[in-house]
């Protein structure tokens, strides 16, 4: 453990709205606040998803394109299978369960946790007027919408991380 | 691995000094050990450890979110009760392991 130059602060950015994705984001920022670190969270582009009421509570993981897929037991997931109907919400509803098991809640109960610690969320400007958003679309305690530039601003101070996810 | 007093009780800690046997531990040390860490426990932090040293007792996974939802005090309250350290602080003055969770 190197106590000589503590992690004071991480800015995530969170580009992607996958499970997988959206979850490393929030674990990564409600674990920092347990430790006493300071998170701030920016969401962008399919990210927002996370963050917009509409959205949040149906995040999915992609059954296309993910090598790293498998059926359970380590069998393996053929792309094609991926392709058909309701596969891809059976996949994401069975690894919301798993998750859930390990008590890790859903997406907005997730957020809760992390601001109740003193954590902040923010959304990209760039990317709210791109999917034509507005401030009232999103999750009620997001914290403000800001410029890259502004976001930035607020990620300097020693003992500060940028996490990219 | 060491040897330490707290609050008259010589007990053994590890190097983040977390009891090592928590059959050691006693409201005195909690206090002890809080006060050292700049916190002044009441008894609502009493009933957070003594939550966490049941949980821990039956063997249980200890996150944030069950502490949470023990009806003792919601997250926001856990970390009022424990700044900067709502799981890790107080698993510490409730004398058991530091929970290996990331939630």
């Amino acid at each position: 453990m190197n106590n000589e130059s503590p992690l004071k602060k991480v800015c995530i950015i969170c580009a992607k709205g996958t499970i997988e994705d959206v979850y490393a984001t929030l674990v990564l920022a409600n674990g920092a606040v347990m430790e006493g670190i300071e998170a701030k969270v920016f969401f962008t582009f399919f990210g927002l998803d996370a963050i917009t009421k509409k959205q949040m509570k149906k995040i999915k993981t992609a059954t296309v394109g993910n090598p790293a897929m498998r059926a359970p037991g380590g069998l393996p997931f053929p792309t094609i299978l991926g392709m058909l109907p309701g596969v891809e919400a059976g996949v994401s509803a069975m690894m919301k369960s798993s998750m859930e098991k390990l008590d890790i809640p859903p997406v907005d109960e997730f957020l809760e946790m992390s601001t109740a610690g003193g954590g902040e969320i923010y959304a990209c400007k760039l990317a709210m007027d791109m999917f034509k958003l507005k401030k009232e679309d999103l999750w009620d305690e997001v914290k403000a919408v800001l410029t890259v530039g502004e976001f930035y601003a607020m990620c300097g101070g020693e003992g500060t991380q940028i996490i990219f996810t | 691995m060491a040897q330490k007093t707290i609050a008259g009780h010589a007990v053994e800690v590890n190097d983040e000094g977390y009891l090592l046997d928590a059959s050691q531990w006693n409201r005195e040390i909690a206090i002890e050990m809080a006060r050292e860490d700049g916190i002044e426990l009441t008894e609502k932090h009493f009933e957070v450890l003594e939550f966490l040293r049941n949980a821990n007792a039956k063997g249980e996974t200890l996150t944030i979110r069950r502490v949470g939802k023990s009806g003792i005090t919601d997250i926001k309250g856990l970390y009022d009760l424990f700044p900067k350290g709502p799981l890790k602080l107080s698993s510490k003055f409730a004398g058991i392991p530091k929970p290996a969770s990331c939630v």
